[in-house]
């Protein structure tokens, strides 16, 4: 039975359920209300959660167990063949899979029986062909023990979901019957309901962590790999970063410093752009601007928002690049001789400082906006002006909030990569020059996962590496961040 | 002889005048909530105004310091005066008139910074302190007369907004007069003091008399009674009667008034 068709039995089922709780529950209280401990529907909701919730519980639970279980007893099958070819165990089921998978289709489409299925023989029959038919190509002919490893992994599959109907149907129908069978007028039901919320609540929240979780495990242990391969100190503490790109791997230079300075140097230049830039206009629209030019401009901020990094990166290449060229560059406009390429760590932090102001500004123009009222009468009813109130009693008091958004325009800055690529150029290097080219850590994640090299490669793990310092460096961004923020709040509030 | 003592009367109240309102309107948007007030309040005296939670007390206080210029749909009309000049004339700097007629709000607002940093706000603003010793001076002497210094003295370093709420409200009492207005506004100060610390601040109003013109709101009669010479009756946005305190006490000429008193409307 399809999944669709098994979870749309068991909603059906919790309907029915609601309306028999409700039943029950009135018919308990000789059909007045008000005898009832809970609101009628909430006997109705209990039975519906008593009946679909372990239900579906037990189904997830079984599409996460059933292929590991089948999985380990099949590649049993094939251990040996897999041994004496030298292959790859992880091929070979791949392989048992892709076939199991074409024999199904080939049974859905009619071109084959299920007895005939049974009958196939690996050495006889052209398999490869017959499934080539129902559109599965095949990478080699099927050995005998892939077909009898396949038909096992068929048998079993079947098996396993029709046990799956079994016992999600029968799970839903005794959370029914036990449900409606509680219900009667003195039953709890608001306060188990209340539970069911909380426990869809729990569900919910652990999936974001589980989630998260599994991308942080997934990156250490991928991070460990590399490791393994290259060297760590090299790679914390190494001045160039040189990889080879014959894609065979030995040769390459892997120190992240360089990667590190030109991040760290870009973010800097962005947040001198964007922090005083987006924090003034803040002031401005949230204290003296009047209505309509307010209810003009903030929008009109907000838009620069939305414009997607890849824009603001063109924008970098196209304009402000050669622009600056012409200031700074040779026969520029100030006769200095200090920029040569349009793509410099200077163009890629100027726009993305203007990507961060609207950032900045519609944060900072929120917390401003939520000191209250009484503060500046209390500040102006002392004879102050409207900027000495602004700087001495609502920055203050907007503090906390404001530090947190700088933080998270810094975050935004460390982890932009489109703006590097077009603005920065690519080469990574430990400079202090301004108008010299440079690249960031996440430009090069990028640069070290497209085309096509090995992904086992310290070339290509490395991209684990430095994204999880990355993510170490943002996330020790955040705690300190609350840190701040938890230390003003202590002292103010 | 009885005319000459009227005369008199009638002469130096002239002279002491403080701050004199004519045909005042107030409204906010469409809500006209101080209707054609005139009022002459004297200087080196205390002005109580009662009336009615929602009657408008609050903001013809506000008007006094022009403290409604931050509302924006609030619009006044009419004129006040004070010390002859009128305020609401476009020469007049609402910054300036603010320093010199300071205010305490219904509500404590300390700001968030140090108890110390709170009071010296205005003096610093204004420069009042020539060397920290002397804002020290002004700190102490504020805190002091705002009835809480005993309480604070050993933590002037903390966070203002970390007192209690009648000792915020002290707080706010201490900054307004660190900046030793002329005239001093004051919209319930005491509506969250216990007995002890209300007698002292109606003792630093009494103080503050013999300087300064004070207009105190207040719900509780007896303070009125206690501390002011003058009492002003709102009703529904207008005043309905003002004259000595101890006039409109034992012998108000209104019934509203009357009624009021003896606690029938309200
Ligand atoms: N900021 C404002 N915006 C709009 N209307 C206001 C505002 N402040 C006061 N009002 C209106 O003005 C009228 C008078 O209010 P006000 O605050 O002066 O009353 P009050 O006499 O001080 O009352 P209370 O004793 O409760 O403090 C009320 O009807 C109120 O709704
Ligand atoms: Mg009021």
């Amino acid at each position: 039975m399809p999944n669709t068709i098994l979870i749309l039995i068991v909603l059906a089922l919790g309907v029915i359920g609601f309306v028999l709780g409700r039943q029950r529950a009135m018919a308990s209280a000789g059909g007045n209300s008000r005898n009832l401990h809970s609101l009628p529907s909430y006997y109705g909701y209990n039975v519906a959660c008593a009946t679909t919730l372990p239900a579906m519980g037990l189904l997830i639970l079984w599409l996460l167990v059933q292929p590991l279980i089948i999985n380990s007893s099949v590649s049993g099958l094939v251990s040996d063949q897999a041994s004496e070819e030298g292959a790859s165990l992880d091929l070979i089921m791949s392989d048992v899979r892709r076939v199991a998978d074409g024999l199904d289709t080939a049974v859905e489409t009619g071109v084959l029986t299920e007895e005939e299925v049974e009958a196939l023989d690996a050495e006889q029959d052209d398999i490869r062909d017959l499934l080539a038919g129902v559109g599965f190509a095949l990478g080699s002919d099927v050995t005998p023990s892939t077909l009898e490893a396949a038909k096992s992994y068929r048998a079993m599959n079947e098996v396993g979901d029709t046990w799956k109907s079994v016992f999600v149907i029968a799970t839903a129908l005794t959370g029914l019957l036990v449900s409606w069978r509680m219900t009667n007028k003195d039953f709890r039901a608001r306060n188990v309901v209340e539970q069911g919320v909380l426990a869809i609540l729990i569900f919910a929240a652990s999936i974001a962590i589980l989630t998260t979780l599994g991308i942080v495990l997934s990156l250490i242990f991928n991070t460990m790999e590399f490791f393994r391969l290259y060297p760590a100190s090299e790679f914390f503490f190494g001045l160039s970063w040189n990889p080879s790109f014959s894609g065979r791997g030995g040769g390459s230079e892997l120190g992240i410093l360089p990667l590190l300075w030109g991040t760290l140097y870009i973010s800097l230049i962005a947040l001198i752009v964007a922090v005083p830039i987006g924090l003034f206009a803040a002031i401005y629209l949230s204290e003296y601007a009047s209505k309509p030019v307010r209810s003009v401009a903030k929008p009109l901020l907000e838009v620069l928002a939305g414009i997607p990094t890849i824009v603001y990166g063109l924008f970098a290449l196209l304009t402000v690049g050669p622009l600056l060229v012409e200031v700074f560059g040779q026969k520029g406009f100030l006769g200095v001789d200090w920029m040569s390429g349009g793509t410099a760590v200077m163009t890629a932090g100027l726009v993305m400082g203007i990507m961060l102001i609207p950032f900045v500004s519609s944060l900072s123009d929120d917390i401003i906006n939520a000191v209250p009222q009484s503060m500046r009468d209390g500040s102006l009813g002392l004879g102050a002006t409207h900027s000495e109130t602004v700087r001495q009693v609502i920055l203050p008091a907007a503090l906390p909030g404001i530090v947190g958004a700088i933080l998270l325009a810094a975050s935004r800055a460390i982890g932009e990569t489109m703006i590097v690529v077009l603005g920065a150029g690519a080469a990574a290097r430990l400079s202090m020059n301004p108008f010299e080219a440079m690249t960031t850590v996440t430009a090069k994640i990028v640069s070290q996962l497209t085309g096509d090299s090995d992904f086992s490669s310290p070339e290509a793990l490395v991209a684990f590496a430095l994204g999880i310092t990355l993510f170490v460096i943002t996330l020790g961004l955040n705690i300190f961040a609350l840190y701040i923020v938890r230390k003003y709040r202590e002292q103010y509030e | 002889m009885e005319d000459l003592a009227y005369m008199d009367r009638q002469m130096s109240t002239e002279q002491d005048i403080k701050i004199s309102a004519k045909n005042v309107q107030v409204y906010y948007a469409d809500n006209h909530a101080i209707k054609d007030v005139n009022v002459d309040i004297a200087d080196k005296t205390v002005t109580a105004f009662i009336g009615p939670s929602g009657c408008g007390k609050s903001t013809f206080l506000r008007c006094i310091n022009r403290m409604n210029d931050t509302i924006d749909v609030c619009r006044v009309e009419g004129a006040i005066k004070i010390d002859g000049e009128d305020i609401y004339d476009k020469r007049v700097d609402p910054v300036q008139l603010r320093a010199k007629v300071g205010m305490v709000f219904q509500k404590p607002n300390p700001f968030p910074k140090s108890i110390y940093d709170n009071v010296a706000y205005g003096p610093r603003i204004h420069g009042l302190a020539k060397n920290r010793a002397e804002l020290d001076d002004i700190v102490e002497k504020a805190l002091r007369r705002g009835a809480i210094w005993d309480e604070v003295k050993d933590r002037l370093d903390a966070p203002g907004t970390g007192l209690s709420g009648g000792q915020q409200q002290r707080l706010c009492i201490a900054r307004a007069v660190a900046t030793e207005p002329q005239v001093l506004l004051m919209d319930e100060p005491c509506s969250a003091l216990d007995p002890i610390a209300t007698a002292q601040v109606e003792e630093l109003i009494d103080e503050l008399r013999q300087n300064y013109s004070v207009v105190i709101v207040t719900h509780s009669m007896q303070q009125a009674a206690r501390v002011s010479q003058k009492t002003a009756f709102f009703h529904l946005g207008n005043l309905v009667e003002y004259d000595d305190t101890d006039k409109i006490f034992t012998n108000p000429e209104d019934e509203r008034t009357e009624s009021y008193i003896s606690g029938r409307i309200g």
